[in-house]
Order: C-alpha cells, then sequence, then structure tokens
C-alpha cells in the first residue's frame, strides 16, 4: 500500500464528519437508524466507493439521518425504493453504488412486491432493512415483524396470529430467491454487534461492486420511544427478547447464477 | 426529410422517443398498448439503452422516477387501469419535478372496463392525483402526431422539469398511416447538473431529490407557492391547438384524438353543403386553450363538443366559453355499436351538425 493510499484511509477512518452536513440528528434518543447510517456510511469510505454512492431513501423514521449527509439521495414513494434503485442504476449504466434504507414496514409490507420482484431480477443494488419491530414514525402502530403477544396501538392486546398475522422473516425469505447474492441480520444494539453488522454490510456492498445481484441486510434497530422503554433498556430487549424471533447471521453469501 | 414510414401507432410513439434520445423504459403489458412495451424490448437492447419488464405499473412509475432523478430521458407506457396504479407516484414525481415522460393509450372505464379504446381518462389526466400538481398533457390524433409529439414531449419535459402525458388512445396506436420519421431539432436545454450519478462525477457537489420537500428548507407553502408559478408560467406559454375550417364558423366542433380526425371528416361533409362548420383541436389538454374558446364565444360561434366519453372534455370547455354561447355534447352514446368496438363515426357528427345548424 503507497503512502497516499494509506494517508488518505486514515484521514477517512479518522474523520467520520467528513460526509455530514450540519443539519441536525432527527431522531429520538436511543433510535437505532442514526447508527445504522453512520455504519453504512464508513462502509462505503472503507470500500472507496462513496464518491459513487447514491441512497434511495423510503418512507419512515429510517431514512431521516441520511438527510444530513453529503451524499447524492432520493427520497421516493412509500415501499418503492428497490424500482427506484433499480431506475438510478439503470441510468448510471451501472457505474454507481446504488442503496436503499428502509424500515421494516417500508420494505416488508407496503414494499414486499418491490422487494421480492427486486430481489428475483437480481437488480444490482443493496438493500438495508432497519428491523424496530413496529411503525415508528406514525407512533408505534403493528409492523408485519412485530412479536406475537407484542403491544402496539393497533395491537392493544398484543399481536395475535389469527387475527394479525405471524412475524415475517425477511432475509430467510430472499435466501430462496436467485437473484439474491447476499442476505444477512444484524444488529446495532451493542458494540460487539455493531461490529458483526458492519461486516455485514461491507459484504453486501461488496457484491454490488462485483455485479452481483441484490444484497440484502437486515438490522434490529431500537425504538425507545414507541416501545415505551428507556436506551439502555430498548438495547437488552432486543438482545434478550427480539433475537429469539429474529437470530443474527448470513443466510446467503456467493454469487447469482448468471 | 425523406425518412418515410408506414407504421403503426405504436412504432412511431417508439420512434418518436427513439429519435428524442431516449434509452431507457420500463415497463407492464397491457392490452391496448403492448405494442409499445414490446417495442422497447427490442429495439433498446440493439442501441445500448435499458429495457426492463417491471412487476406492476407501480413499478414501473418507479423506475422512471429513479431514472429521472439520474437525469436521462426516460419513459413508459400504459392503458387506463395502469395509469391508476401509477397515480401515486406521478404525484411523488411531480413534488421532485422530474423530468420524463408516460404515455397513456386510454381504454374504457372505470375499473377493467374494455381492452378497445375511449377517452375516459381525460379529467385523471388534466387534472392529476393527490396533493394538486399539473402535468402538460398532449394529445395527438394521427400516426404522424404520435411520432412528432414523443419528442415535443421529451422536448417540454426538460424544458420545465415537469412530466408530460402523451395522452392517446387504443385506435390511435392501432392504426397504421404513412409518416415521414425525422428527428425534430428543438432549442438548448438547462443542463441536468442536479442528475444523481454519486458526489465523484460532480466536483464533489451532491444533490438530493426530495418527495418530501418542504420537511427541510424552502418550507411547504414556498415549494408549493414556487411549483404553481411554474404551472401559471407553463398555461402563458406552452398552450397548442390546431384549427381547421375554423374562421368563418359559426358552429365549432371541439374534439381530440382520434375524434378529432372524425369530427375534420365530418366538418368536410357540413362545408360540401354549405354548412359554416369548423374544428378547433386541443393539441395541449394541459395546459388547455381556453382563450381560444373564449374569443370565438365573444364572437357569436357556437360550440359541440365531441368525445368518446360522458363529457370529460366538456367539463373544459365550458371552463373556457364562460357561458358566454350555447355548447352542446355528442359523446360515447353515438356510438355506432354498443359494444365495445362502438365508434363515433363522421356520418353520425355530420347527422348532428345538421339538426344543430
Amino acid at each position: 500500500m503507497s503512502e497516499q493510499v494509506s494517508a488518505r484511509k486514515k484521514e477517512k477512518i479518522y474523520d467520520p464528519r467528513r460526509y455530514r452536513s450540519n443539519m441536525p440528528n432527527p431522531a429520538c434518543a436511543g433510535c437505532g437508524s442514526p447508527i445504522v447510517c453512520g455504519m453504512i456510511m464508513s462502509a462505503l469510505e472503507e470500500l472507496d466507493v462513496i464518491d459513487k454512492a447514491i441512497v434511495v431513501v423510503g418512507v419512515g423514521c429510517t431514512g431521516m439521518a441520511f438527510f444530513g449527509t453529503k451524499i447524492d439521495m432520493a427520497f421516493c414513494a412509500h415501499g418503492s425504493s428497490p424500482s427506484v434503485a433499480a431506475g438510478i442504476k439503470h441510468a448510471n449504466y451501472d457505474d454507481a453504488i446504488v442503496f436503499t434504507i428502509q424500515g421494516d414496514g417500508d420494505c416488508a409490507a407496503i414494499g414486499a412486491g418491490y422487494l421480492v420482484n427486486s430481489a428475483a431480477r437480481a437488480d444490482k443494488i443493496t438493500v438495508f432493512m432497519c428491523n424496530n419491530v413496529n411503525y415508528g414514525t406514525t407512533g408505534g402502530q403493528m409492523a408485519p415483524t412485530t412479536l406475537l403477544d407484542q403491544v402496539t396501538t393497533t395491537t392493544p392486546g398484543g399481536r395475535d396470529s389469527q387475527s394479525h398475522g405471524f412475524p415475517l422473516h425477511v432475509p430467510e425469505m430472499l435466501s430462496t430467491i436467485q437473484g439474491v447474492s447476499y442476505s444477512a441480520r444484524g444488529s446495532v444494539s451493542s458494540a460487539a454487534n455493531y461490529q458483526r453488522t458492519k461486516k455485514y454490510a461491507k459484504r453486501a456492498i461488496q457484491k454490488q461492486i462485483d455485479g452481483e445481484g441484490l444484497g440484502f441486510l437486515e438490522v434490529l434497530s431500537a425504538c425507545p420511544v414507541n416501545w415505551h422503554m428507556t436506551p439502555g433498556d430498548a438495547a437488552k430487549w432486543i438482545d434478550d427478547t427480539v433475537m429469539k424471533e429474529y437470530p443474527l447471521g448470513e443466510f446467503t453469501n456467493g454469487q447469482t447464477r448468471k | 426529410m425523406g425518412n418515410k414510414l408506414f407504421i403503426h401507432g405504436y412504432d412511431a410513439v417508439g420512434y418518436g422517443a427513439l429519435n428524442a434520445g431516449c434509452r431507457h423504459f420500463f415497463g407492464y403489458p397491457i392490452t391496448p398498448q403492448n405494442e409499445i412495451t414490446e417495442f422497447f424490448a427490442r429495439e433498446l437492447p440493439k442501441r445500448g439503452g435499458r429495457f426492463v419488464q417491471t412487476e406492476s405499473e407501480s413499478s414501473s412509475a418507479s423506475m422512471v422516477f429513479g431514472a429521472a432523478a439520474a437525469g436521462v430521458r426516460v419513459m413508459t407506457s400504459t392503458s387506463s387501469p395502469g395509469w391508476g396504479l401509477m397515480q401515486e407516484t406521478i404525484s411523488h414525481i411531480s413534488m421532485c419535478e422530474l423530468p420524463c415522460v408516460i404515455v397513456d393509450v386510454q381504454r374504457g372505464g372505470p375499473g377493467q372496463g374494455t381492452t378497445r379504446h375511449a377517452q375516459t381518462d381525460y379529467l385523471n389526466a388534466t387534472r392529476g392525483g393527490h396533493g394538486g400538481y399539473k402535468n402538460i398533457v398532449l394529445a395527438p390524433s394521427s400516426v404522424q402526431e404520435c411520432h412528432d409529439l414523443m419528442q415535443l414531449a421529451f422536448y417540454l419535459a426538460d424544458k420545465h422539469r415537469i412530466l408530460t402525458v402523451v395522452l392517446a388512445d387504443g385506435i390511435l396506436i392501432q392504426i397504421a398511416e404513412y409518416i415521414n420519421a425525422d428527428p425534430i431539432e428543438y432549442d438548448g436545454l438547462p443542463p441536468k447538473d442536479w442528475a444523481l450519478t454519486g458526489f465523484g462525477k460532480k466536483d464533489g457537489r451532491f444533490d438530493q431529490i426530495h418527495s418530501t420537500r418542504g420537511l427541510i428548507p424552502p418550507i411547504y407553502k414556498t415549494v408549493v407557492e414556487q411549483l404553481h408559478e411554474k404551472y401559471n408560467r407553463i398555461s402563458e406559454t406552452e398552450v397548442r391547438f390546431k384549427t381547421y375550417e375554423a374562421d368563418d364558423a359559426d358552429l365549432l366542433l371541439i374534439a381530440y384524438g382520434y375524434v378529432a380526425r372524425c369530427a375534420e371528416e365530418a366538418v368536410n361533409m357540413a362545408r360540401s353543403e354549405g354548412l359554416k362548420v369548423g374544428l378547433i383541436q386541443p393539441v395541449t389538454l394541459w395546459p388547455f386553450p381556453y382563450a381560444v374558446l373564449n374569443e370565438k364565444a365573444s364572437k357569436g360561434s357556437r360550440f359541440l363538443v365531441v368525445e368518446d366519453s360522458m363529457g370529460q372534455l366538456l367539463e373544459d370547455v365550458k371552463l373556457g366559453v364562460e357561458g358566454k354561447s350555447r355548447i352542446d355534447f355528442l359523446g360515447m352514446s353515438a356510438r355506432h355499436v354498443d359494444g365495445e368496438l362502438g365508434m363515433i363515426f363522421p356520418e353520425t357528427i355530420f347527422k348532428e351538425v345538421k339538426r344543430l345548424t
């Protein structure tokens, strides 16, 4: 490694504010989404593709932290991010790193059709889904990922499988689709989980750099305000309870069939 | 000159888009526009372009949103039920002021309706979906115009950073005529320096294309006012219409699309019997040529609106005439047969003209 390159890398690693504007952080205390934003930004820097990066932000709190980043961004209709990202990728004739940042409602409820078909088409994009097991922006309603018996504002007696359906396991589902090159679930509930999940994020983006089909990473993310917990309790609840339903790990890590 | 082709309306749409430099098409099959989608599936890969068959019209419109945000000329094409599905994204495209083109080949509605021609999307296309926005709407009435107005559509879209809708119908798209398939030269356009390409290609400049404009400055009311200032500017400068034997006409037919061709023939029949009948054919359905109708009404002309619906264009004619003159209506009930194949023929229009004069 030349001195110049090494100096560049150091500069990137040690200056996390380089690509951040002075816009205030819009998230509630203890929210996981700004952590995910920072994780993706540093993954893009370390892979040296941040100058080619374009983020597609879906409707919800999840992507709002990206409003304060200095990269190209599109904010589109609820759920449609994978199609918008694919359109951007085609328009740049593949010479761009295009990723989406979506919530579990955006990605797995209203956007499930877009996501599954984008995956089947092996679109050359990366999808990041923050899973906080409820609808954060609208005030804590049931999401497709809400746990059984979990109380939300639209499941006041707890989620009942026969009335409200079952929790949806998105990366497991995507791992059955041939167009998907990478599918994993991580968490930002602790420093150790963060480091592990950042590795997943880099692998997911690397697939796009290599021209492989859709890469997907779900990140378990806290929503203390709507869970009515302190940030500390929320992180503990992810580790103790949410992970029982949603185990961390990689479900697909390979090449899409040509 | 000399690039003369005998082609269908669907291929004219395709060649018009190619002549405009469009190399991106995302679409979903729906009758009666399938041949447009198939044209691009066949022709774009040969030219280094990108074609994707999507899973729904919602997805087509979303891919158009993305590609337009990245600065290329991009389009999709659909028919009425698919047009309905696209409304959500069209509103987002309008908020983000993304230049692109959508062709709606009207078929009979409401609902699944028929797979044949009709003119029942007029109000939806000219008034739009949720949130209060405008799209430029162009209405071809021949295969030649299918070709030419596609090029105009891309030019106007880029000139004003707006979605341009080409509102055709099942008959125009499925008939074949001789056309001159030459590219049309337009004035220079502003550079798309806001396009999403990654900041590395823009000397470090980054852009945010927001459908939540107004959440961050400039604030919401300012954004809405700026949008409407643009709409007012377009209303003042981009109105287009055609007239036929209209100068001395006591009775003016108002029609667009395939019905305008039938109306033109009806004018010929009337003139051959010495009746002072003419035709005003709006080419831009939005912005609508209200002023010319108002002027004709002030001079004493009467109007007969002919359209293949139960009365949608009629509403704009009423707005233009402002009660200054009599307006009669000949609509879908005048079709020659009751089934989905029914059309409003020149003879029917002529009969109505004779009854009124």
